[in-house]
Order: C-alpha cells, then structure tokens, then sequence
C-alpha cells in the first residue's frame, strides 16, 4: 500500500458492497403478507381451500394466477397511489401534506363543472353548475383547470412553509380545512355529474392504473436522476448543509409541494372520472392513507430517506391487506386495525434497522 | 479608453502584487450593536499555509464567514488574486474557487460521497430540463476519485451514505471537496475539534498534503500542537480584531498564548485592546 494514502480500506466505487436496499425488505414483507392469507385460505375451515392469489380449476387458458383478483388489488390502491408518489416526495423534503385528501374533494368539484354534458339520455343536464358555456368542452379543459388548481393550492402550501417557516404539519392543516370548505361551498354541498364521454375514458376500467405506474416510473426517474431528486433528499436530510451549498431552498420547497399537490389532484381527476361523479366529501382519509403508503414502503418522516419504489410497494401492502381481509370474509373493522399495526410496525422495524446499521459502521 | 483600461491595470498591479491570494482591508461585522469582528487586514501569500488562532468569540468563524460569502460584511473591502470581490452568497465565494470545511460539516447525511462533494453544484445533462435537468452520474464519480486521489483520502466505498461513516471518514469527504474543485484557496475551520487522535493524523496529513502541492490554506484551531506542526504563519485574533501576526519560526507555544489571552498586543496592532 503506497504512503501517500491516509485511512483505512480502499478507495474504490463498488456497486455490489452497496448496502442492502431498503425496498426488497418490503418486497419480502409482501410476499409474507401474501403467504399469510394464502395460508388462512387453507387453513380456515369455511374457506373449503380457496387460494387468494390462484385459481386452479376456473381457467381453460392455463394461467393460474387469479388474474381478476390482482388486477382489483392494484385497482383500489391506484388513486390513492398517484396521491401518495407526491406525499413521498414532500415527505423525503422533510416536510408533510395533509391538504390532499380535502384537495381531491375540492379539485373533483370544480373539474367536474367543467366537463359536463349537456343532454342526459336526451334530458338537459340536472346537475349543471355553469350556464350553456361550460357544456361539451374538450376533455383538455377540465384537466388544464385542475391542475393549475393543484399547482395554486400547492404554491400557497409551500410558499407559506418557505417564506413564513410556519411547520408544514400547520400550513397543510389549514389548507385541509381551507379545501374541504371550498368543496362544500363550489355548489353548496349538491353533488357533480354526468361528465362527457372523453372524461370519462380518463377514469374507465384500468386506466388508474395505467395513470399510477406511468406517474410512477416518471417520478421515479425524476428523484433518482435529476437535480430536482438530488436536492430534495438534500433539504430533506441536512437542511442547513443544503443551504450552505447554494441550494435554493425556498425556491425548491414551494416546487415538491406544488408537484405533490398536482399529483393530489390528477388523482381527483382519475376518481371523478371513475365514479361518474364528483362530491365534496370525495378522498375521506386519502390524506393520510397517502403517508401511510409512503410509510409502509420507507419513506423516512425525518426526511432523506426513502423512494418511488418503496411507495408503490408500500401501496401494494396496503392494496394486499384490504383484499385479503375481504377474501378471508373478514370485515372491515378487522381490517383497520390491522392496517394500523402493520403501520406500527413498518416505522418501529425500519428504526431497529437504522440503529443497527448505526451500531455496525 | 484603452490608456485609461491600462492605467487601471498598472495601478492595480502596484497595490496588489500578483502573489497575494487573499487581502482583506477594514473587513467588520457588527451583529446589532455587537461588534464580533472589526476592522481586519488579512493578507494570504501564494502556497502559504496561515492559521488563524483565538479564543471563542474573538472573531474567527465572522471572519470566515465573511470571506465565504455566507453572511454579508457590514464595512470593508476584499479581494481574490488581485481582483476585488463582493460574494452574494456561499455559491459565489465556491465560483471563485474558495473552498471551505465548515466546523458544521455541512454534509448531507442520506447521500453518498459523489453527491455531497458535488451538492448545489451537480454536473449536470440536458439542462434546458431546468430543475429536471439530469445528473451526470458518471463524471462526478470520476471527479470525486480524482479529488480523493489528490488527497490521499481512503474511503471503503464512496457509495456509502455518509450517515455510515465515521467522524474521521466525514471530515475526509468534507476536505475532499476542497481538492474536487481546483480550489484557489481553501479555508478549513477546526477541522479536527471532534475528531479522535488517529483520525487527526489523518487530516493533518491531508493538509500536509495540499501544503505539498502549494495550495493556500486558512486553518482555524484551537490545537496548539497541530498548528505549529502545519503552518507558516499565525494570525491572532482577540475581541473581535487582529492583534498579533506571528510569523511560526519567530514565535513560540507561550508567546502565541500571550497573544490569544490579551497579556500581549503586537507592534502594529496598538489600537486594539
């Protein structure tokens, strides 16, 4: 070893003594949620050996996974999903949003106002909001009209959070309330609908899926690989260092949250277009059902850690235990508890392993 | 025109000659009616290594500050190889090639050793992208080996987050930002305060290093021992102002103190209390 090197070990970039990612720990944690009601299938006596995920008997084609139950698995968590790849992103920044669930109601609303017809079955429209005007427009408006809503909710969330450095938890929190308020007043609390037929395509059959995973490959790359990732995971874990660096921080803060903020309301779009309909009460929960997403997939409420990948399998667990307990004839209730401890304990395991691989370097 | 361009020029040349990194002239910061620095004139030579020695609140963080570029100076002038300079912010001060170890190690702790030494700064493709413009991986892994190379800087894997590095390794990452960008001076400040006594041996050898291949350092220290080990010159400063300019092969362990304590004040620095 020559003299003119200082430390110990090499210097070498080495891919394979990366450290254990975080995701495939997930990845293993669904596998064995799956296992789990595979097993109960078995082994519950009213179930007579139904399996959740196969399907022996039904199929003529050969396949033998239960193509129809893992596309509904996928189905339900999507919307929520599409909220929660921008919740991980605010969330790595190290800051919260809990304006989303309330901005999937607001953002219904008006998008919804937007993309009526004028004739129902031959009848004029009942529920029109607007005049003769707002009738038949291309589907491009409602969407243009939503997402420059998302962008003007998320703008004031984190030009609030930057400028007066109130915490995020309190400028959401009232931007929560600010959002339901506006849903309920849009049209005094009377329900949208009958939207057109290119609307409706948006929302029809899969395409909440379609729109998930390509949000989330996009978002995916966007963290990993360009400047606006990099700096994001900066703020996120040395805020302080982040501006020492140079790092606009204000100007990049007010970015994840309006990003996060569209994602919240494409979604409204998505789900307005999949029900045929918009209330104000639309998303209840979705908030939080969001960070729990990015929670169970490793997102870390410090900031720093975390990513795409982990949320959209931490949306798989999530999609997993609802289907599960619905197959296993399990009610509801069950199923919130048991949604709350696997977020328990999601947070308490990923601690252990950070302090563990604190103790080992 | 162009006489009056060269009557600058020559003018320029007379006050400053070309081997002065670093002048500082009446260079004061007041916080509200606390004067923590007043009036420095600080000069660096080209490959002179100058410790800056104090005790706490005598002024030498405001100082760095200053010339960093990360607070704003109330009064004075400063410049950088013969060219004066007004930095608005800390990017500015890097621009211009000065370097900085911050005794908050600035370093963020969830990225790797490449993203750190490049954060704020990333090399970047496609950059009408904006924001969105895409990291060039590939070139700042070859830097970040080059600059740990230039140091002589070991670290197991640059892939490791720095949060699984030890407080020596750390401190190696933050100098080897200083090498990554053909700095024009580097300022280190208190490099080794947290830092265990085999891995202050590996710092100091980092910065016998840079001292070999004639860059300009600032050293901020508290250690006595480290100073006289690594340093031509010592500037000593005391509430706020300089009062003692000590070349090393002049000036003792005791005499240093005497300075730093007020039980001395030097020649030129009367003024000073």
């Amino acid at each position: 070893m020559a003299e003119t090197t200082h430390g110990i070990g090499g210097l070498k970039y080495d891919k394979s003594k990366r450290s254990w990612p975080n995701e495939l720990n997930i990845f293993f944690a669904l596998i064995i949620i799956v296992l789990i009601f595979e097993a109960l299938g078995q082994l519950l006596p009213y179930m007579n050996g139904q399996s959740m995920l196969f399907d022996f008997n039904t199929r003529r084609d050969g396949t033998i996974l239960n193509i129809a139950r893992i596309k509904i698995i996928i189905l339900q968590v999507s919307i929520i999903g599409i909220i929660a790849l921008g919740v991980t992103q605010v969330i790595i920044s190290g800051g919260i949003d809990l304006s989303s669930g309330p901005l999937v109601g607001a953002t219904a609303m008006i998008v919804m106002s937007f993309a009526q017809t004028e004739l129902v079955n031959g009848n004029p429209n009942p529920k029109a909001v607007f005049g003769e005007w707002a009738f038949d427009l291309p589907v491009i408006v409602p969407l243009i009209v939503g997402l420059m809503f998302g962008a003007l909710i998320g703008g004031i969330n984190g030009t609030l959070i930057a400028l007066t450095r109130i915490p995020p938890f309190i400028a959401t929190l009232g931007m929560f309330l600010i959002c339901r308020g506006i849903a309920q007043w849009w049209t005094k609390g009377q329900p949208v609908s009958f939207p057109t037929e290119s609307y409706a395509f948006i929302g029809k059959g899969m395409m909440p899926v379609v729109w998930f995973l390509m949000l989330a490959f996009v978002f995916h790359f966007v963290l990993k690989y360009t400047v606006y990732g990099k700096h994001t995971y900066a703020i996120g874990s040395n805020e302080d260092a982040a501006r020492m660096s140079g790092i606009n921080i204000k100007r990049h803060k007010i970015l994840v949250y309006m990003i996060a903020s569209m994602l919240a309301a494409f979604a409204a779009i998505v789900l307005s277009s999949k029900n045929l309909t918009a209330q104000s009460g639309m998303g209840p929960f979705y908030e939080l059902y969001a960070i729990a997403m990015a929670v169970i997939g490793g997102v870390s409420l410090m900031g720093g850690r975390g990513s795409i990948i982990g949320t959209v399998l931490g949306a798989m667990v999530f999609g997993v235990i609802q289907s599960g307990f619905t197959y296993v004839k399990l009610d509801a209730f069950y199923q919130l508890m048991a949604m709350g401890v696997i977020i328990i304990a999601a947070v308490v395991l990923d601690q252990w392993r950070q302090q563990r691989a604190a103790l080992r370097s | 025109m162009a006489t009056a361009t060269r009557c600058a020029a020559i003018l320029k040349g007379l006050i400053m000659t070309d081997d002065i990194v670093l002048k500082t002239e009446d260079l004061t910061k007041h916080y509200g009616g606390v004067h923590a620095l007043d009036g420095a004139n600080f000069e660096l030579k080209t490959g002179e290594h100058v410790a800056i020695m104090g005790d706490n609140g005598a002024g030498k963080s405001t100082f760095v500050r200053q010339i960093t570029g990360v607070e704003q100076r109330t009064r004075g002038r400063m410049w950088l190889y013969g060219d004066e300079v007004n930095f608005a912010g800390p990017l500015d001060a890097r621009e211009a090639g000065i370097e900085t170890v911050f005794q908050t190690l600035a370093l963020a702790d969830d990225l790797d050793v490449p993203d750190n030494l490049f954060l704020g700064r990333e090399k970047t493709k496609l950059n009408w992208l904006g924001p969105f413009r895409i990291l060039d991986y590939k070139a700042m892994r070859e830097d970040t080996m080059a600059g740990l190379e230039k140091t002589g800087v070991k670290i197991p894997n640059i892939r490791n987050t720095i949060a699984n590095m030890s407080g020596g390794q750390r401190q190696c990452v933050a100098i080897a930002r200083t090498a990554t960008f053909h700095s024009r001076l580097t300022i280190m400040d208190e490099p080794t305060a947290a830092l265990g006594v085999q891995e202050t041996a590996q710092v100091e050898n980092i910065v016998r290093t840079l001292k070999e291949a004639g860059e300009p350092l600032i050293l901020i220290s508290h250690n006595m021992r480290q100073v006289m080990d690594l340093v031509d010159r010592i500037v000593v400063f005391r509430r706020g102002r300089i009062v003692a300019n000590l070349k090393k092969e002049e000036t003792d362990h005791q005499d240093v103190v005497a300075y730093i304590t007020g039980a001395k004040t030097g020649a030129d620095y009367e003024g000073a209390q």
